[in-house]
């Protein structure tokens, strides 16, 4: 049972969604709703805004797990606590200055490009990876590391085999909240050429063209469950 | 060996030691059980065994060696840690998390599963239905003997215990208490045991230690504390019915009855008459030819079974202890079941004999008359 919903959750979610995928481009290609939408709603552009799109936020994210998993791991050491305390305050507060400024305020020192567009969304993406391997690391229950320090495992080990095995769902949860709003801000990306789906959005948005602007949000909204699926399933599978 | 000089313990931010100059010595295969209230210290004084807190002052040697002197993780590898159940590692599985030590030692592969079966098997749980299991899916008296099989996956000479019977049901308890001194019985390892419970210090203990405010207050054997304890305090602490609590100490092996009555199954019912008339009894137990018991048959149950073998009148008997069980064991099944005796069986179902109510109470009045 369990293997068959594995099967399932690898093969038929993802190929429904990228169904849902296939059949928007191909709706909105062939309706494009008039000859200024019909330049942009071209199969080899929208593709090509698509890999964007999804490069922003797999670079973004990636470069995120990579910082913000060592960081969340070393705040959550005994000895850098009051650390810790501070790092969470700090990563709570910038959680509220909205994404259009971060990537706005990139854009001032970096200037135009992807890579500001995947600096801007990897700062965004930090918070919620690295306040969650903090709050899943100390939510180990203390018994448990009591008896695991009792018996002569050594710190690396009982992080590796014990702390993080067990903060394994909350810190996936960061990650996949992570991803999911880095899907969404990467449409922001237009406004610093950095492309992406946004383009459609926004362009849609300047010449009033509902096509464009559904061809872009319904896309982003199904790369956003795909990406999550996917990682949920990792998780079932890995953790 | 155990010793501990003078050894203090004061918690930062705390006014009050938790442990005040704590000098005692445990000698090799003994079981010392740190016994009093919460907060009188015995759990820091224990994990100030294998380091899991530093004394602030005074010396502990293990094995004549200076513990501070060791590395901690060195040390804990050579002393088993017995925690209550919540210990246990909720995302590995029974095997991995009896593995654990020899796993951290770098034993090759084999040996672990080799040893793995071999612990499974001591604590009564078959490798082949248990290995694979999280601890999430056994009950708690399962648990808590993972949590000892655990600790002795490397043989250690030296387990700490902590509660390590605590969160079980008082009959699970009693039967884990057995095996476990049963256990201890071949093994002879030097344990420290803490509890709050001083029924449980009574009959786990060869050697009890009476803590509190972070004092040692006495230190002696069981029977001693009993009948000599130093001070209001420590009387308190056994109680009044201390005639009750020497039951914990005396094991039904030593004083089980053999001159039990009992009869064949082929027995006819004439023959469980004249049983009974020869030993002046109501009841009379059915045992086969390897000793077994099969049964027991009490006066009103021959009425109208004329011609009938004692095998198709027998009832089970459920009131039954094991060979190893104390008397205060025995006492219990008799007050759950209603009887006024129970049967002594040992592991393989053989009746070794029967202990009264009535034996009890003549031992508890002469030993309060004593």
């Amino acid at each position: 049972m369990r293997q068959r919903n594995r099967v399932l959750g690898w093969t038929v979610m993802p190929l429904f969604l990228l169904a849902c995928g296939a059949f928007t481009i191909y709706y909105f290609v062939e309706n494009p709703g008039g000859a200024m939408a019909a330049r942009l709603l071209i199969y080899p552009n929208v593709f090509k805004l698509i890999q964007q799109h999804v490069l922003l936020v797999v670079v973004s994210s990636l470069l995120a797990i990579a910082t913000a998993l060592p960081l969340g791991i070393l705040i959550s050491r005994p000895r850098f606590r009051t650390l810790g305390l501070v790092v969470e305050n700090v990563v709570n507060v910038a959680q509220t200055v909205p994404s259009l400024a971060v990537l706005a305020l990139a854009f001032t020192f970096l200037g135009w490009g992807f890579n500001t567009a995947v600096f801007a969304l990897w700062c965004y993406s930090l918070l919620p990876i690295l306040r969650n391997t903090y709050a899943g690391i100390r939510s180990v229950s203390p018994s448990i590391l009591e008896a695991a320090r009792g018996m002569g495992m050594t710190p690396g080990h009982i992080l590796g085999r014990i702390e993080l095995p067990l903060a394994t769902p909350i810190i996936m949860g960061g990650i996949r909240t992570a991803v999911v709003i880095n899907v969404g801000t990467a449409t922001l990306a237009t406004f610093i050429a950095g492309g992406g789906l946004g383009d459609l959005i926004v362009t849609g948005i300047g010449v009033r063209r509902t096509e464009l602007i559904l061809a872009g949000a319904i896309l982003s909204a199904v790369l956003a469950i795909l990406l999550d699926h996917l990682l949920s399933q990792a998780e079932a599978e890995f953790g | 060996m155990i010793k501990l000089e003078q050894v203090s313990r004061v918690f930062p931010g705390s006014e009050v030691p938790a442990v005040v100059d704590l000098t005692m010595t445990i000698g090799d295969g003994e079981v010392c059980v740190l016994v009093g209230p919460s907060g009188c210290g015995k759990t820091t004084t224990m994990k100030m065994i294998n380091r899991l807190i530093d004394p602030t002052s005074g010396k502990i040697y293990v094995n004549d060696q200076d513990t501070s002197k060791i590395d901690p993780i060195a040390l804990r590898l050579g002393i088993g840690y017995v925690i209550q159940e919540i210990g246990l590692f909720p995302h590995m599985t029974i095997a991995e998390n009896v593995a654990t030590v020899p796993r951290e030692k770098g034993w090759p592969r084999d040996r672990i599963n080799q040893r793995v079966d071999e612990l499974m098997h001591l604590v009564g749980l078959n490798p082949g239905t248990y290995r694979n299991r999280l601890p999430a899916d056994l009950s708690g008296g399962q648990r808590q003997r993972v949590g000892v099989a655990r600790a002795m996956a490397a043989d250690p000479p030296i387990l700490l215990m902590d509660e390590p019977f605590g969160a079980v049901d008082p009959i699970t308890r009693a039967r884990l208490q057995n095996e476990f001194l049963r256990l201890q019985e071949q093994m002879k390892k030097t344990i420290v045991f803490v509890t709050h419970d001083i029924d449980e210090a009574i009959k786990m203990g060869d050697r009890i230690a009476v803590m509190r405010d972070g004092r040692l207050v006495q230190y002696e054997e069981p029977d001693k504390l009993l009948s000599m304890p130093a001070d209001d305090f420590v009387a308190t602490l056994v109680g009044r019915n201390r005639s009750i609590k020497r039951l914990h100490l005396i094991k039904v092996n030593d004083v089980v009855q053999n001159e039990t009555p009992f009869v064949t199954p082929e027995a006819s019912v004439d023959e469980i008459r004249s049983a009974m008339e020869e030993r002046k009894t109501n009841t009379v137990l059915v045992v086969n030819a390897v000793n077994k018991l099969q049964g027991v048959i009490s006066r009103a149950e021959l009425k109208g079974v004329e011609g009938a073998r004692a095998a198709q009148i027998a009832q089970p008997v459920q009131n039954t202890v094991e060979w190893g069980a104390t008397l205060n064991d025995a006492l219990a099944v008799m007050l759950n079941y209603g009887e006024r005796y129970v049967a002594v069986v040992n592991s393989r179902e053989e009746l070794k004999g029967v202990i009264t109510l009535n034996y009890l109470l003549d031992l508890v009045r002469d030993d309060a008359a004593a």
